[in-house]
């Protein structure tokens, strides 16, 4: 198996500086986690379970405290995989006012490239690509301000794909979004995944975002509590619920009616297979 | 006697200039004393900007706003008063969080309605345990809190003040669902021991399904309904159209009414779907 992130007993902690006494707070415990080149995990959990922490692991924005952490081969640890590993490895985060910094969105997509030294013809023909891949090449010329939640997403996007990485890791993008704006950045990132085979670790606090995953990985108080396809996770409504999270409403009612005694499968998680197994209870 | 009412109330952007846009477009709506309202619609519908109207922060280009039957910008006189009756939570309210500890901030409302130091604290102690924020956080600067805290910190700023009608916009944006559901629950309760109209802005149907008596569902400016939730998702089919995204339940229950079974066109929480599908089912024999 190919694994493109290796996490080996990862531990990671903060320092509460403002308490009277300095509080060691444990975010991560040991976690172990291989991320398979090429595939899409999401990572589920409440806030303040780790997650966010893991995900900034991946890149070396978290150095780990007791463990490994390998991205792509190369060890977060040693200060000179740094580049290469943010590189092969992108970050998208919640807000994305703040991760926009050029006044023109072909400017903005260019930016990590100019730092990076790419020569001009090579750097237009990326942004070009990227802002192609995201489907906001119409808008290169516009201001990204003028722009609504999923376009400017959509553009930060393109800024992390200019760089070719192998990766991306987003961290709960579609958070501060409408319906509209989240559809463009979940279509986006499947896209990604499925045609030009980019790895994504995507956290969400959207069920039905990560029920769009191939694998679903659940994290509480910086442990991996469940991992496994979209379907084996959420049948345990149960499980998810004393997490503190939630499951797809096709997927509660079928519980509650498989809970009451009917004939429902257990792992049922979209809406059309919902609709059928209905379909065929009532037909009795 | 409705806390809030508009008349005809048009709100135009840039007038005069080529960037001219009508966020608001003739809207006439009432809302109860102690209502419980979800406001609803795609991005740019308007439905911030008519907020915005509630405790006088914009002036309406055309028509009026009553607020307990007063017209707010007759005098800056009932204005001020509209601003202490209608509490308005903006999105992310966090981010407005300002002063040395949390106690202050929570007191910066009550403080500026001129009611005694005792009446603030009282106000302050009553509106943080009501938002659940513990004693002795209230010392702390707001910016040790947790994301949670400050913005239950943020709410109790506005709750403090005690205004009739409680405003929120995407109070749960960003929130784990836990988080979501307190956050509806502090409104409840709120809304209980106030008997106050409590208004949520929001563009997560499951959320204000569960919560509101009636929902104000916005469409370029206009209402397009302003109903109780069933007679509101009885019209899935046209809300998708409009843009926005219908609760799962009531999508199955579309498909399967469109399959041909005679099933109910309102259904829009799971439990009440539960509830339909038993009694259709009950005869049957159970595995």
């Amino acid at each position: 198996m190919d694994n493109f992130i290796q996490a080996k007993d990862l531990k990671f902690s903060f320092t509460d500086n403002y308490s009277e006494k300095p509080v060691k707070n444990e975010v991560l415990k040991n976690i172990s986690l291989n991320i398979e080149r090429g595939s899409f995990v999401a990572l589920l959990g409440h806030n303040g379970s780790g997650k966010s922490t893991l995900a900034k692991c991946f890149n070396a924005i978290y150095l780990p405290e007791g463990g490994k952490v390998y991205v792509n081969g190369m060890d977060t640890a040693e200060e000179k995989n740094l580049m290469d590993i943010r590189r092969s490895a992108g970050m998208v985060f919640q807000d994305p006012d703040n991760q926009i910094v050029a006044t023109i969105v072909e400017e903005d997509v260019a930016f990590a490239l100019e730092n990076l030294g790419v020569e001009p013809a090579e750097i237009r023909r990326r942004v070009d690509d990227s802002l192609k891949t995201v489907g906001m090449y119409e808008y290169r010329m516009h201001a990204p301000h003028r722009l609504s939640g999923g376009q400017k997403q959509r553009v930060a996007i393109a800024g992390i794909l200019a760089m070719q990485p192998e990766c991306i890791l987003l961290d709960e993008p579609t958070a501060m979004l409408d319906p509209q704006g989240r559809r463009e950045v979940m279509e986006t990132i499947k896209k990604l995944n499925r045609e030009n085979g980019v790895t994504i670790v995507l956290i969400t606090h959207y069920m039905d975002e990560a029920a769009q995953a191939d694998r679903v990985v659940v994290i509480d108080d910086g442990e991996i509590i469940l991992d496994s396809a979209p379907k084996q996770v959420f049948s345990q409504v149960q499980t998810m619920k004393n997490l503190g999270l939630d499951v797809p409403q096709a997927t509660e009612l079928a519980y509650r009616l498989s809970k009451a005694g009917y004939d429902m499968p257990a792992d049922i998680l979209y809406e059309d297979e919902c609709v059928q197994a209905i379909a065929r209870l009532l037909k009795g | 006697m409705s806390i809030i009412k508009t008349e005809q109330l048009t709100y135009i952007y840039g007038e005069n200039t080529p960037f001219r846009k009508v966020a608001v477009d003739n809207v006439s709506i009432d809302i109860e004393r102690g209502e419980a309202v979800g406001i609803i619609g795609h991005t740019g519908s308007g439905k911030s900007t008519l907020i915005q109207h509630f405790n006088g922060l914009l002036k309406p280009s055309a028509g009026r706003v009553l607020i307990d039957g007063e017209d707010i910008n007759a005098d800056k006189k009932k204005l001020r008063q509209a601003r202490f009756k209608i509490g308005l939570v903006f999105q992310y309210p966090e981010y407005q969080l300002f002063e040395e500890t949390v106690y202050k901030d929570i007191a910066y409302g009550p403080k500026n309605m001129g009611l005694s130091d005792e009446q603030t604290d009282m106000r302050v102690r009553e509106a943080a345990e009501l938002v659940g924020l513990d004693d002795k956080l209230l010392d702390r600067s707001p910016f040790e809190l947790s994301g949670g805290q400050k913005r239950r910190a943020a709410i109790a700023g506005v709750i403090a003040m005690q205004p009739q009608a409680l405003i929120l916009d995407e109070p749960a944006s960003g929130l784990d669902p836990q988080g979501r559901e307190r956050i509806f629950d502090i409104i409840k309760r709120y809304r209980e021991e106030k008997n106050s109209a409590v208004i949520v802005v929001s563009h997560s149907m499951e959320d204000i399904a569960g919560f509101a008596d009636r929902i104000l569902v916005m469409d370029k400016g206009s209402v397009f309904c302003f109903d109780t939730p069933p007679r509101v998702f009885s019209r899935a089919q046209q809300l998708e159209q409009i843009g926005l995204s219908v609760p799962q339940v009531t999508k199955i229950f579309m498909k399967l009414r469109k399959m041909g079974f005679d099933l109910p066109d309102d259904v829009y929480t799971v439990k009440y779907a539960e509830r339909i599908l038993k009694e259709r089912l009950g005869g049957q024999e159970k595995v």
